[in-house]
């Protein structure tokens, strides 16, 4: 089985700052692997190891140094990757990156029906949650969102449980297929010193848009139907803190009572 | 203070570093409280390779000496110097079997050393042999192919979670420290049984046994080296792990300050941050000095020491002989005096550190659910253990009085 691991170099930190001027994220600072990409290589990782014979691809998009989270998927025990890079990609909304992921997948995959692909939930700086169902409908394979559990996979097919408002769905469904994880899916692994070491050493191939066959029009600000009119941080709520007064214990506990009724919380 | 670490040395320390914070950290309060090795520590370790280290990537090691292990425990230390043993306390077992081992042993017992799949101990200390080593009881008599071992010992850090003892015997008690000779003993051995657990001021979080042997039968193909070499082994590891007990000394005064200082920094007294005081900043300035002092001499050690002994492991792997008898035609010192002193620094540092560190504090940090308490009582074992401080002066004046002797 090929699994496929879809991973974003973004900024470092879970709370991602926007320029309040420009509406724009703010890039200058560290980068990192984004934190939900954590759980989908984890999840790609274990697949591969109680699955013998199978091996984790990842693939990211990205400007050169995005380079650097193949590194990262390496050193937590991914076989290799493939960097989808080139200036024809710049400025692909979601609806373009799954396109361009779709083709390098469908590249990696060889017509081979035993493939899984991980992504992560979201990413922590458009936060769209877009990429994994759009790479599905790309592909035309099944896939499923909010994956919080793999209860079976074989080369042939894969059982999830797939998070609801309500509860969870089970869903089964055949190979080749897309599915993006939640963080409660598993516990990330410290990578190993034998990870580290073989992710200084890995060498990743770059695919551009004409390597992996794609339609030019498809492909950054034209391929993408999506635009930003406008980003900002909404402003703090304001919190409406009431002290509860009394002299001893007993009075604020009973004070308290009083204005929790009042509120009818009560 | 990075004192020219190469980039797997810096990989090392990083990732211990992660660990520490990430999983030992977690875990130290209860595993000290409970005294318990919590095996979900080991296996991270095993996951990490954290185990072979200092072993060679032949045999499923990193390739790296001394001064990987010291940054692996140094760093682990930080978080938990109880956490951290298992790491040190396999080197030390494991250090006699590699070092003295035939290739044939070697290719037996290495693998599963460098991975860790199975956690070594040493086991020299008895109730009448403590720094008095050459006192030890422990019998080995042999019966064809294989020794009968009769004695007990003492205060065996991971015992009863150790899978392999390197144990110290005496296979000829007329001839004293010349007639002790070492044994690689299995958990599981008929005649091999665990005594007392003992409870201890610190370095809760590891176990210590008492280990019994009666009638217990170890073939003679255990055996590390000649009959009667087992003091010269024991030295000999002692040169190369000492400074491991001066890393895991360090790693625990430097927690120690890693608690206290953004303590100080935002407890107030007197309307201002204790950290304001120039009483409290010179003696953190004393301390902090102190401690990388310490890291200066063992890192200094290590990577000298390391040159002499990647060189014979290297000549070993070729040769097929010992790494000890590798050593030996290189013609390379002993470390005895330096290894000594890096202990002896260190470890005193550390319990200075862990201590003022509660004084810095104040009354908060006498009490167990601030963390700066458990690095005194974790302190305290580094100046005792791998000989007591009083014998590293005695091994340092020894070497010192000789080297004026020779003029």
């Amino acid at each position: 089985m090929h699994i496929i691991v879809c991973v974003k170099q973004t900024p470092a930190g879970e709370n991602v700052s926007v320029d309040q001027n420009t509406g724009c994220i703010i890039r200058s600072g560290e980068s990192a692997l984004n934190p939900f990409d954590e759980f989908a290589i984890e999840e790609a990782v274990r697949v591969k190891e109680k699955t013998p014979g199978s091996k984790v691809t990842a693939v990211t998009m990205g400007p050169p140094q995005a380079e650097a989270v193949l590194r990262e998927a390496v050193a937590r025990g991914c076989d290799g990757g493939v960097h989808v890079c080139g200036r024809e990609f710049a400025g692909s909304d979601t609806w373009a990156t799954s396109y361009a992921l779709s083709q390098a997948v469908k590249k990696l995959s060889e017509n081979d029906p035993s493939v899984l692909v991980f992504c992560g939930k979201q990413t922590n700086d458009s936060d769209t949650g877009h990429i994994g169902p759009q790479m599905a409908q790309w592909l035309g394979w099944p896939g499923a969102a909010f994956v919080r559990k793999l209860e079976a996979v074989d080369g042939k097919s894969v059982r999830v449980q797939r998070l609801m408002e309500d509860g969870y769905d089970v869903v089964e469904m055949p190979l080749p297929a897309v599915l993006s994880v939640i963080k409660e899916i598993n516990t990330p692994r410290i990578a190993s010193l034998k990870g580290r070491l073989a992710s200084k050493k890995a060498q990743f191939p770059k695919w551009s848009a004409a390597e992996l066959g794609c339609d030019p029009a498809k492909l950054g600000l034209d391929g993408s139907p999506t635009s930003v009119v406008r980003c900002f941080t909404p402003p703090q709520r304001a919190s409406n803190t009431v002290k509860i007064q009394g002299e001893t214990a007993a009075d604020k506990a009973r004070n308290l009572s009083a204005a929790l009724k009042e509120a009818k919380i009560l | 203070m990075d004192y020219g670490f190469t980039q797997l040395q810096t990989e090392i320390a990083q990732l211990a570093r992660e660990l520490a914070e990430k999983k030992l950290k977690p875990l130290r309060a209860k595993a000290d409280h409970d005294e318990k090795l919590p095996m979900e520590v080991v296996e991270e370790y095993r996951a990490s390779n954290l185990f072979g280290l200092w072993l060679p990537e032949q045999y499923g090691g990193t390739g790296g000496g001394v001064t990987d292990l010291a940054l692996a425990i140094e760093e682990l230390s930080k978080a938990c110097g109880g956490l951290a043993l298992p790491i040190a306390t396999s080197a030390l077992g494991g250090m006699p079997a590699f070092m003295w081992a035939t290739a044939e042993q070697r290719e037996k017992w290495i693998p599963a050393l460098a991975s860790g799949e199975k956690l070594f101990a040493f086991a020299l200390t008895e109730a009448e042999a403590g720094s008095d080593a050459t006192a030890l009881k422990t019998t080995a008599v042999l019966e064809g192919d294989h020794y009968v071992v009769n004695g007990s010992k003492h205060f065996i850090s991971t015992g009863e979670v150790a899978d392999v003892y390197t144990v110290a015997v005496t296979t000829n008690p007329k001839r004293g420290a010349r007639g002790i000779t070492l044994l690689l003993i299995e958990k599981g051995t008929p005649g091999f049984t665990f005594g007392k657990k003992e409870e201890k001021l610190g370095i809760r979080a590891n176990t210590t046994y008492e280990l019994v042997f009666q009638d217990c039968k170890v073939p003679v193909a255990n055996r590390l080296g000649g009959e009667g070499m087992g003091l010269l082994a024991v030295q000999e590891t002692f040169d190369y792990s000492r400074p491991g007990v001066a890393a895991q000394a360090l790693g625990i005064a430097e927690g120690a300050l890693n608690e206290t200082i953004p303590y100080l920094r935002t407890r107030k007294q007197f309307g201002q941050p204790v950290s304001s005081f120039q009483a409290i900043q010179h003696k953190l300035a004393d301390l902090a000095t102190k401690v990388e002092a310490g890291r200066a001499l063992v890192y200094s050690l290590t990577l000298a020491m390391d040159k002499d002994y990647l060189k014979a492991v290297e000549n070993a792997l070729a040769s097929g002989a010992s790494v000890h008898d590798e050593l030996k035609k290189l013609k390379t010192r002993r470390w005895t005096k330096e290894s000594a002193m890096s202990k002896l620094f260190c470890s005193d540092t550390a319990m200075e550190v862990a201590s003022e560190c509660i004084n810095l504090c104040g009354g908060i940090a006498y009490m167990r659910d601030f963390p700066v308490e458990k690095y005194m009582r974790d302190a305290k074992i580094t100046q005792i253990y791998e000989g007591t401080n009083h014998i590293q002066r005695n091994e340092i004046a020894a070497a010192l009085i000789k080297e004026y002797a020779a003029g």
